[in-house]
């Protein structure tokens, strides 16, 4: 208890502290919230709840390290692993997705949390259970007497992370495909009736996704560490963010991810950094509750 | 049908044995069993404790064997891949002696493991020399067939403590005024290294400022680090396996921590030197063995040339450092070998006491079991990077180079 209250009395004493975990939390958030619109998108379009959204992230970082690791200009991990995913989402759908997508919830969280099972092992059997990193040959830029530190690799990995978020939500906007995989998250059946070929949707979407994970997992090797079993962690941060923001609704995923991660940072601040994750999911508790509430007073309001 | 099949192993096996006897110069087989890691996340480790295994029996084999009274034998292991699971890791130590009729045992690999076999071992008390579970609850359980070569975990980073007490007290200053900030991951190993941190200082009255437990998954330790920047410790200590090392390491660069003594465990297996360049320099990392040490003993000759003829023998390791985990899987080899001799006999009560009564120098230091278990006769060693290069600074009797203090941020 005292060391809480000296934590808090911390971010006091020190002002410049706060902005310094709001930035760290900011670009850790970014990524969070990578993962989580490609997890909204499959659960929107074709309703079917990935959990092995995180597994389709570590494994991305994975291609980007091992090119590295074999001459590979780090940066390029990026724009691989997106392609390298992109292939990888494609096969694992015409695998497994495309037989569950029209079963129930359980058929379809039981197959992909043995996809996220298996991912985890093979890339343990391929890559070795250490942890991973690639380190980028940048500097760190200081301010506030060093307070607060900006690794320029941090940077260029949240820049990338919003370019790559940029160039989703236009390509949703603009082109057909982005329209149709529309359509097919409003009405599948409508929109089969209108001529779009939505098995061939559903493949664009979850391969989409997978390679969203993929470049952000590239991202993240680059800036922190990745291990074949770290997966599960940015799957459960994926579904509280989702959770929170609701389906379909782009700035609200973009804006929980950015939330949860300067939440975790005050989190791991105040009660101890073994607590960080512990605040994502009490955070979707009470938005859990929160949502309870407010449905109850629309029933009341019916009645 | 099936007793006709035995009856014909029985006939085979006894002509076998009188063929081998017929040959006399050969040497019989000892066989001893192991359920160690070779797949899921303990699979690096499990597989260089493997390695260090087969590397110290053939070693034992060049040398003429193991002499029990008058007769030569061999070992030889019968190994099943535990997948880093406890509960499949004991299932297969019940199946090694009840189906394999295993007599005696090698530990599997991480203090979990070993803690998930040894009520196993006991039960049917069959003797087992363990070289890769150092978590110190594995020794206050009262086992008698459990045997470890490793130093226990509490010691792993306490003698940081008394490094920096020694340069307070070179500073003209009281003990007292040295602050410790804590970071370590929530599991039992590195709770018992915190333990050891926590008593240690407590001896020198120094205050703990941080005290705080890493989470399995970690891969941000930025909030812990900014703590340090602010209260200022003068000893940091991290323990989180290779993940931790490698964020702190990145980190700890990253936010220009100037905290003066930073130790920390795991620098190898997260190769931090490699990974991290400069950024890891002055770091303080705990090992229970290193190549420069000047142990010796006769089958392995000295810690160098264990070094030497292990990468002879297994070119993987030619390009890294023979990691301890290694040579101390070797070191308990070496312990059966010396048992059996001086037991000179195979009955498994007789060899028991005799592995109890270990006083042997080997090349990866002295061996001798406390009543508990643990290896009370070596301690553990720090070494510092320096320019890339891990030299040996503590215990100072020991030390081959001296102590850059306070470190230079890099």
């Amino acid at each position: 208890m005292d060391q809480i209250l000296g934590n808090i009395s911390l971010l006091f004493e020190f002002p410049v502290v706060n902005l310094k975990i709001v930035i760290d939390g900011v670009m850790i958030g970014a990524l969070f919230a990578l993962a989580a619109y490609g997890l909204a998108l499959v659960w929107g379009v074709m309703n079917v709840k990935n959990l092995a959204q995180g597994d389709f992230v570590i494994a991305g970082g994975y291609v980007a390290w091992y090119f590295s690791r074999h001459g590979m200009p780090p940066l390029f991990g990026v724009p691989l692993a997106f392609v390298v995913m992109w292939v990888i989402g494609w096969v694992v759908y015409k695998l497994v997705i495309s037989r569950v997508i029209e079963r129930d919830l359980f058929t379809s969280l039981l197959a992909t949390f043995g996809l996220a099972i298996m991912m985890a092992q093979i890339m343990n059997l391929m890559f070795g259970s250490d942890t991973q990193s690639i380190q980028l040959k940048y500097d760190t830029l200081y301010f506030f007497d060093g307070f607060v530190d900006v690794p320029i690799a941090k940077l260029i990995g949240v820049t990338l992370a919003s370019a790559l978020a940029i160039g989703v939500i236009l390509f949703m906007k603009k082109s057909r495909m982005g329209q149709a995989i529309r359509a097919t998250a409003q009405d599948a059946r409508a929109a089969r009736i209108l001529g779009i070929d939505t098995e061939k949707v559903y493949a664009f979407t979850f391969s989409l996704n997978a390679a969203i994970c993929g470049a952000a997992g590239a991202i993240i090797v680059m800036v922190w560490v990745i291990q074949p079993f770290y997966g599960i962690s940015y799957s459960i941060r994926a579904f509280v963010i989702v959770t929170a923001a609701g389906l379909g609704n782009l700035p609200g995923v973009i804006a929980a991810g950015l939330g949860i991660g300067a939440a975790e940072q005050y989190g791991a601040h105040i009660f101890g950094i073994g607590y960080q994750q512990a605040i994502a999911v009490l955070l979707l508790l009470l938005v859990l509750l929160y949502r309870l509430i407010q449905q109850r007073r629309v029933r009341q309001s019916l009645s | 049908m099936k007793k006709t099949l035995s009856l014909l192993g029985c006939v085979a096996g006894a002509s076998l044995l009188l063929s081998q006897a017929a040959l006399a110069q050969d040497c019989d087989t000892i066989t001893l069993g192991s359920a160690i890691s070779l797949t899921g996340k303990y699979a690096t480790n499990g597989v260089h404790a493997k390695n260090g295994y087969e590397f110290a029996i053939q070693k034992i084999k060049d040398n003429g064997g193991v002499k029990v009274g008058d007769k030569c034998y061999n070992f030889e292991v019968i190994y099943y891949d535990d997948e880093s699971k406890g509960d499949r890791g004991a299932t297969l130590a019940e199946r090694l002696i009840d189906q394999d009729k295993v007599q005696y045992m090698l530990g599997p690999y991480s203090s979990g493991m070993t803690k998930a076999i040894a009520p196993v071992t006991e039960k049917y008390q069959i003797p087992m020399v363990e070289a890769e579970g150092a978590s110190r609850s594995l020794f206050n359980k009262g086992y008698k067939y459990l045997f470890a070569v490793l130093s226990t975990s509490e010691q792993y980073l306490a003698s940081a403590v008394t490094l920096a007490a020694e340069k307070a007290q070179e500073a003209g200053k009281d003990t007292s005024s040295v602050k410790v900030a804590v970071a370590v991951e929530n599991d039992p190993f590195s709770l018992d290294i915190r333990a050891g941190v926590l008593d240690d200082a407590a001896k020198y009255n120094m205050e703990i400022v941080i005290d705080e437990q890493l989470p399995r998954d970690l891969s941000d330790m930025s909030a812990i680090l900014t703590k340090v920047k602010l209260l200022k410790p003068d000893l940091l200590i991290v323990s989180g396996h290779s993940k931790g090392a490698a964020t702190a390491v990145r980190q700890i660069g990253e936010q220009k921590i100037s905290t003066p003594m930073i130790a920390i465990t795991h620098c190898e297996a997260a190769d931090v030197t490699g990974n991290f360049g400069a950024a890891a320099n002055d770091f303080l990392c705990s090992t229970q063995w290193a190549e420069t040490l000047t142990y010796e003993d006769p089958i392995f000759g000295t810690a160098a040339n264990y070094e030497k003829e292990f990468k002879a023998a297994y070119p993987e390791y030619a390009e890294k450092k023979v990691p301890y985990q290694t040579a101390q899987a070797s070191a308990a080899v070496y312990v059966y070998k010396d048992s059996f001799e001086r037991a000179g006999t195979l009955d498994k009560e007789a060899v028991r006491d005799a592995i109890a009564a270990t006083d042997l120098q080997t090349f990866y230091g002295g061996i001798k079991f406390s009543e508990a278990g643990n290896n009370i006769a070596k301690p553990m060693v720090l070494r510092q990077i320096q320019n890339g290069e891990y030299n040996v600074v503590a215990p100072s009797a020991f030390a081959s180079h001296p102590l850059n203090y306070p470190r230079t941020p890099q």
